[in-house]
């Protein structure tokens, strides 16, 4: 992170302090040497992950040298990471500002079946569209509102959330999967057509990616998500609504579960109640590698995507050699342990 | 004590540390610091904001590693590789920040760590009994060893972490700023019991910003400044004032107070009426005008903390509370940072800080708004005006990009502080003991910036333990005792004595209020 160093503009003048006072002796080092701040690990992970993944793609590149290194394996793996990472750009927010959302495979399934019923495609691909988004958006604003109004634990609110979405989106397709009409196959495009030879799907996520990008990191929203997650009674102190902000976090985190829907919808060409079962672990998972603390207050969306990448490296890496996939869950959860305990590793070096 | 010391300066004293260096990333917090300390004396460190006391007693108490020097006890090198090590040679130590678990009863957390247990299963009633037995000795009978640590005031987790040092058999007990928290009763008590350990033969290192508190209960005084010992052993009676605060700062006088300007105030800005705030506020009117300072004066749990929080509305509140003839709305503090107000609260670490979080965004976290359009940050002015704080308010090391938990005690201070002097605007500052664990030097700088605030038509709503501050800085004074007013008068017209007498009364409040 490459970001403009306020310090050069007080350091001229702290020097002048320096002479004045001997104190900032302590102060500035000798020739003002390199200073570390913590700000410098949220790197060194980053740099650990970059690492993971060029070592992933290595072990791809000797073991199935003909499928892994090809442009149209390239495609798969990020069309296959772009709905998740929907999902994870959302958990982040919420993970950041101190809580969790266990409903996000679920709300996606009942968006993508709500937007796939006869009725809403009646109606032609944008209401298909926007009727997603909204079932997203508003499980997510109950989320929030049970969360922050009702004062009910995280955990627990949307887990409820979770099993009664799945079920509602059972209802509402009677277990049957729904496919996208013939006349709304602009969905279906979404997957299909192509520029610069990604698809159009590919494109969304990385937008969300950015945006999720600058809202965390240059806007008020932001800067809030992280206070309230550090230290809410803080927060509420210096002035910032803490039970809106935190109903706005899970409303977002739904907002991007409807996004998700739309792409999978595109990827699949149906509607179903069994879409993204353990997104939501996949996501936290995601998040956590990428080094964003669990109790709140810290973490950075580049993180979670790398530890996403990583994940689908992985899973598309066991597929290709023809591995079983109880040995791929086996080695997710290894990498989960071993990320965890070399980001504390680092944090201990540099305190 | 004048005859122990004698006889034991021939034999090796208990704990001498010699030439310790500790460095942390950019800051050499410690650069060659001595201590010796003697059997059962109160020995005093003393040092600005930053001199690096509390990194000297972490080393001691092996929660720091240093990176060079030796640490002697009765003679014998020793290692205090951790914390447990440290405990098990002697060394029992109350940190400068409280650090309790709250959701642990009393006794638990006196024997955190080295509970009373068979295989696994705690004792509750050997581990309660023996707490009891500490909280008598301490003078604190009432307070129960069921009680959730949560529930009790500043003043009763005090107790309870100096239970927690007696519990293992100490023959060094630390203090750092133990009397920060506490209300003026409830350090003669701490003081009682520090003779009374003392007179056992343990050795207490006392660390303070209070001067006079070193006059009375200190023996010997260490100065540090920079990181280095400048003075050793300074007899602590004897040693005139101006002499100790020139060896920290090169200034000679304790208290500085701006003068206070000749001219009226301004118009009315804040107005109580009948204020009440369940179980501790009783009936409070008064009100601020622009560019006064009102002091309110009490003891810890008097109401007065509760008394700036409903004002601020992040109470629930009974009564009408108005700014500049605006409703003033319990439970919503968004408004009250609307309306011009700012508070500094009690508990910096838990209710003013974001301590993993850099200085700069810490002092710019409630004015965000000032230099953002529709939420869209400008980050050049933000660091601009976070640098011009970090300048302004002489705070060390003046990096607005370090994370602020790397700061010393009082530095952390001055930025609670700074986060309500970004931009222009402020109409009502709040200030809840504005100077706790901040050093003479920086006090000074405090005391003048409230008053520059206040000549600009700011009105400052002043709470603090420290009855000289109040007297000092305040225009017009309110004493609270339990819940109430109990005088109202301008500075001027009162003495330290008076206050002492009116906030305590006949009421000796000999403990927490609050645990039950
Ligand atoms: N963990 C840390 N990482 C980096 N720097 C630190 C750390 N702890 C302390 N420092 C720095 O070491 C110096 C000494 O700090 P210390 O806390 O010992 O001061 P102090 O004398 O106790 O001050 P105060 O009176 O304000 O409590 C300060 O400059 C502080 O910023
Ligand atoms: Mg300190």
């Amino acid at each position: 992170m490459t970001e403009v160093n306020p310090q050069q503009v007080s350091t001229p003048k702290a020097d002048e302090t320096g002479k004045a006072k001997a104190h900032a002796a302590v102060a500035t080092p000798p020739g003002g040497g390199p200073r570390f701040s913590l700000g410098a690990i949220g790197d060194i992970p980053h740099i650990g992950l970059v690492l993971a993944l060029v070592i992933l793609a290595a072990v791809g590149l000797v073991t199935v040298p003909d499928s892994f290194g090809t442009a149209s394996n390239m495609v798969s793996i990020l069309a296959l990471a772009a709905t998740i990472g929907v999902i994870t750009v959302g958990a982040t927010f919420v993970i950041i500002g101190g809580g969790i959302d266990l409903s996000v495979g679920a709300v996606m399934a009942l968006a993508s079946v709500w937007a796939t019923t006869l009725a809403t495609q009646e109606y032609g691909p944008w209401v298909m569209m926007i009727c997603a988004i909204l079932v997203g958006t508003g499980a997510g604003l109950l989320n929030g509102f049970l969360i922050s109004y009702g004062r009910m634990v995280p955990f627990i609110a949307t887990l409820a959330m979770l099993v009664a979405a799945r079920g509602l989106a059972q209802r509402m397709s009677n277990r049957k999967t729904q496919l996208v009409g013939p006349d709304n196959q602009l969905i279906v495009d979404l997957s299909t057509t192509r520029v610069l030879g990604l698809p159009l799907l590919v494109y969304i996520f990385a937008v969300v990616v950015i945006i999720g990008w600058l809202i965390l990191n240059r806007t008020t929203f932001g800067r809030r998500t992280y206070a309230v997650g550090g230290n809410p009674e803080a927060a509420r102190l210096a002035g910032i609504n803490v039970r809106r902000h935190t109903m706005m976090l899970y409303a977002l985190s739904g907002f991007c579960c409807g996004i998700a829907a739309i792409l999978i919808m595109a990827r699949t060409t149906t509607g179903s109640s069994t879409h993204g079962d353990l997104y939501e672990l996949d996501a936290i998972a995601a998040v956590i590698i990428g080094g964003t603390l669990l109790t709140g207050g810290r973490g950075t969306i580049v993180g979670a995507i790398l530890g996403l990448l990583i994940f689908t490296v992985i899973t598309n890496l066991f597929i290709l050699n023809g591995l079983n996939t109880s040995d791929q869950l086996i080695a997710k959860g290894l990498i989960i342990v071993a990320a965890v305990l070399l980001q504390r590793r680092s944090l201990n070096a540099s305190t | 004590m004048e005859d122990i010391s004698r006889e034991q300066s021939e034999t090796p004293p208990l704990l001498a540390m010699r030439d310790i260096v500790k460095q942390f990333p950019g800051v050499r917090a410690l650069d060659g610091v001595d201590l010796d300390v003697r059997a059962g004396e109160v020995h005093c460190l003393l040092g600005q904001n930053g001199a690096g006391k509390s990194t000297l007693i972490k080393v001691l108490a092996g929660a720091h590693q240093p990176d060079s020097g030796e640490v002697l006890m009765n003679g014998e090198p020793v290692k205090l590789t951790t914390p447990t090590a440290a405990m098990k040679l002697g060394v029992a130590t109350i940190y400068q920040e409280l650090d309790l678990v709250d959701g642990l009863s009393v006794a638990e957390n006196v024997f955190l760590g080295h509970e009373h247990a068979t295989m696994g299963f705690t004792r509750r009633g050997t581990t309660n009994a023996a707490t009891r037995k500490i909280l008598e000795r301490l003078g604190h009978g009432e307070i129960r060893p069921t009680t959730e640590v949560g529930r009790l005031s500043p003043a009763g987790k005090q107790v309870v972490s100096m239970a927690r040092a007696l519990s293992h058999d100490a023959r060094i007990i630390v203090m750092d700023e133990p009397s920060a928290a506490l209300a003026h009763d409830e350090v003669s008590n701490l003081f009682r019991i520090i003779r009374e350990v003392t007179a056992q033969g343990v050795a207490v290192i006392y660390i303070s910003h209070r001067l006079e508190e070193i006059r009375e209960i200190g023996d010997r005084v260490t100065v540090l400044k920079d990181g280095r010992t400048v003075a050793v052993g300074l007899p602590a009676k004897d040693t005139p004032t101006n002499k100790v605060v020139s060896l920290m700062t090169g200034r000679n006088v304790e208290y500085v107070f701006p003068p206070r300007p000749d001219g009226g105030f301004g118009d009315e800005l804040l107005t109580i009426q009948n204020c009440s705030v369940a179980g501790m506020v009783r009936d409070v009117s008064f009100s601020v005008r622009a560019g006064e300072i009102v002091g309110l004066a009490g003891l810890v749990g008097s109401g007065r903390s509760e008394i700036i929080e409903a004002v601020y509305g992040a109470r629930k509140f009974s009564g009408k509370i108005t700014i500049n003839g605006e409703v003033v709305k319990p439970g919503n503090t968004t408004r009250s940072v609307g309306l011009g107000m700012g508070l500094a609260p009690e508990e910096r670490k838990a209710q003013g800080l974001l301590l993993g979080q850099t200085v700069a965004r810490n002092i710019t976290l409630a004015s965000m708004e000032r230099y953002s359009t529709l939420g869209w940050i400008n980050r050049k002015k933000e660091a601009e005006e976070a640098a011009h704080l970090v300048k302004a308010l002489d705070i060390r090391p003046p990096d607005p990009n370090r994370v602020i938990k790397t700061l010393s005690g009082g530095n952390q201070q001055k930025a609670v502080i700074g986060r309500w002097l970004v931009g222009e605007g402020r109409k009502l500052l709040l200030l809840d003991e504005p100077t706790r664990g901040v050093d003479v030097g920086a006090r000074a700088e405090i005391y003048a910036l409230v008053r520059k605030l206040a000549d600009e038509g700011v009105g400052v709503l002043l709470v603090s333990s420290e009855v000289p501050e109040v007297l000092g800085l305040a225009d017009r004074v309110l004493v609270i005792r339990e819940g109430r007013i109990v005088r109202e008068a301008g500075a001027g017209e009162l003495d330290e004595h008076t206050v002492l007498d009116l906030v305590m009364d006949a009421h000796p409040v000999t403990s927490a209020p609050s645990h039950d």
